[in-house]
């Protein structure tokens, strides 16, 4: 299990990387790594290049804006998660990193290379699209920031062009009187999750994200219905898919039992705080 | 095709080693191959079984998940670099050894790295802690409850190391 060949930079700034992309259609970011050099050591990814951002300064931000969370391509999840303003400003971000992985993956991979891996059993890029956040990335033609609803694609593809780097992800804050909860079901803390739900009240909106349960993160509106409904309306939404982790059958199941508990601790999240 | 190959320059435990190796060299194979620092562990080479961990400044990491260009100018400390100033057992090692929290020792690298840090971070961790702590190294012949009990035995004796000490 070892990587093929690749050619490897390792750039100074920001202008630099978006260089050496340039020049390589065949190649990729390194940030964390911890999602991408696992596809390398088993070939399921050779990319010709690899450009490391490690050495680029500031991109290890993490940031109050507008009333949300602007986190750097380089804060890591330990960082993030440990962060007492993330916290205060959007609960949900910790709650779900604490799913992230295990403390010492968390201590290397990033939060943003979660959301531009866009795989659809990890926690963050539902969280960013149930927030309605966004991605800012640089490239050839400058900067554009890209609406979390556009950005997951399919199974592991995200709309980040080739030649582009993701610079940071903005968070929106949770507004007063609002609540969250992120609940999942793996069959190790720490595993990927068979199924995982993160749930968004405000006001009568009733929202709730879900991880795992097809190949791009799925939002559902639930505004309305009677909490002995939840998981049926969820599911009619839904088209949970079969693998070797679970049948559809289950992830169903998991769907209706998590909908009805995230929904009731986001509402007692949303009590708490009045 | 001939690999480019690039001047690396490591600081493990201390000592600065210079190396010339391909980008693709996992930092767990430039330990243990290029720098025969064999006390690192590979067992699933990519980032589950925690056997490889390492500490990056201090903080534990897969060593296993990163290339060693990219670990030039951070200090990475492994297993050799646990022990105490004196050579004996530094205390996590010691724990271990009292509480029999190593069998084959195959996984063990691993654990002592990611507790060193864990108590560094919180030095008096409570039952569930000392759990949590260990949640992502695994061992498939010791069992869990003598490690976990090693994780409270090398508090203390890093506590009682402290007293001693001032």
């Amino acid at each position: 299990m070892k990587p093929a060949p690749f050619e490897y930079r390792r750039p100074g700034t920001l202008a630099e990387a978006v260089e050496a992309l340039a020049g390589e259609p065949n190649a990729k970011v390194l940030a964390g790594g911890q999602s991408l050099v696992p596809l390398l050591s088993m070939r399921l990814a050779a990319p010709a290049l690899l450009v490391d951002i490690n050495e680029i300064p500031g991109l290890d931000t993490i940031e109050i804006e507008d009333g949300g969370v602007r986190v750097g391509a380089l804060a890591r999840h330990a960082a993030v998660l440990a962060s007492d303003d993330v916290r205060r400003v959007q609960p949900l971000v910790p709650m779900a990193l604490s799913h992230v992985a295990h403390a010492t993956i968390r201590n290397r991979g990033t939060t943003v290379g979660s959301l531009v891996h866009a795989d659809a059993a990890a926690e963050m890029p539902v969280v960013l699209t149930l927030l309605g956040g966004s991605l800012e990335v640089e490239g050839p033609a400058g900067r554009r920031t890209i609406p979390a609803a556009e950005l997951f694609v399919g199974p592991l593809e995200s709309s980040v062009g080739h030649d582009e780097v993701a610079v940071s992800a903005y968070f929106p804050g949770l507004a007063p009187g609002a609540g969250v909860a992120f609940e999942e079901i793996a069959r190790r803390h720490g595993d990927y999750a068979l199924v995982g739900a993160a749930a968004l009240v405000e006001g009568e909106s009733v929202r709730v994200g879900y991880l795992s349960v097809s190949d791009v993160p799925s939002v559902v509106d639930l505004t309305g219905v009677a909490d002995a409904d939840l998981g049926e309306a969820a599911l009619a939404q839904l088209e949970p898919m079969d693998d070797i982790h679970a049948t559809a059958a289950y992830r169903a199941q998991l769907v209706r039992v998590l909908t009805g508990r995230v929904v009731r601790s986001a509402r007692d999240f949303a009590e708490g705080a009045r | 095709m001939s690999e480019e190959l690039h001047d690396v320059r490591l600081t493990v435990n201390g000592t600065t080693h210079d190396v010339r190796v391909p980008a693709r060299r996992l930092l767990s194979d430039a330990l243990r191959h290029d720098l025969g620092l064999t006390g690192t562990h590979v067992g699933c080479e990519h980032g589950v079984c925690g056997a490889c961990t390492i500490l990056v400044d201090g903080a534990p990491m897969r060593s296993c998940l990163m290339f060693a260009v990219s670990a030039a100018g951070h200090e990475i400390t492994t297993v050799e670099g646990l022990t105490n100033p004196d050579g004996s057992l530094g205390p996590v090692q010691q724990a271990f050894a009292e509480c029999h929290g190593l069998q084959c020792g195959f996984c063990t690298p691993g654990f002592l790295t990611t507790i060193t840090a864990g108590l560094r971070d919180n030095p008096c961790p409570t039952h569930e802690e000392a759990r949590d702590m260990i949640a992502g190294n695994l061992c498939r012949c010791t069992g869990y409850q003598n490690i976990v009990k090693a994780v409270e035995r090398a508090a203390e004796i890093a506590a009682s190391g402290e007293e001693t000490a001032s």
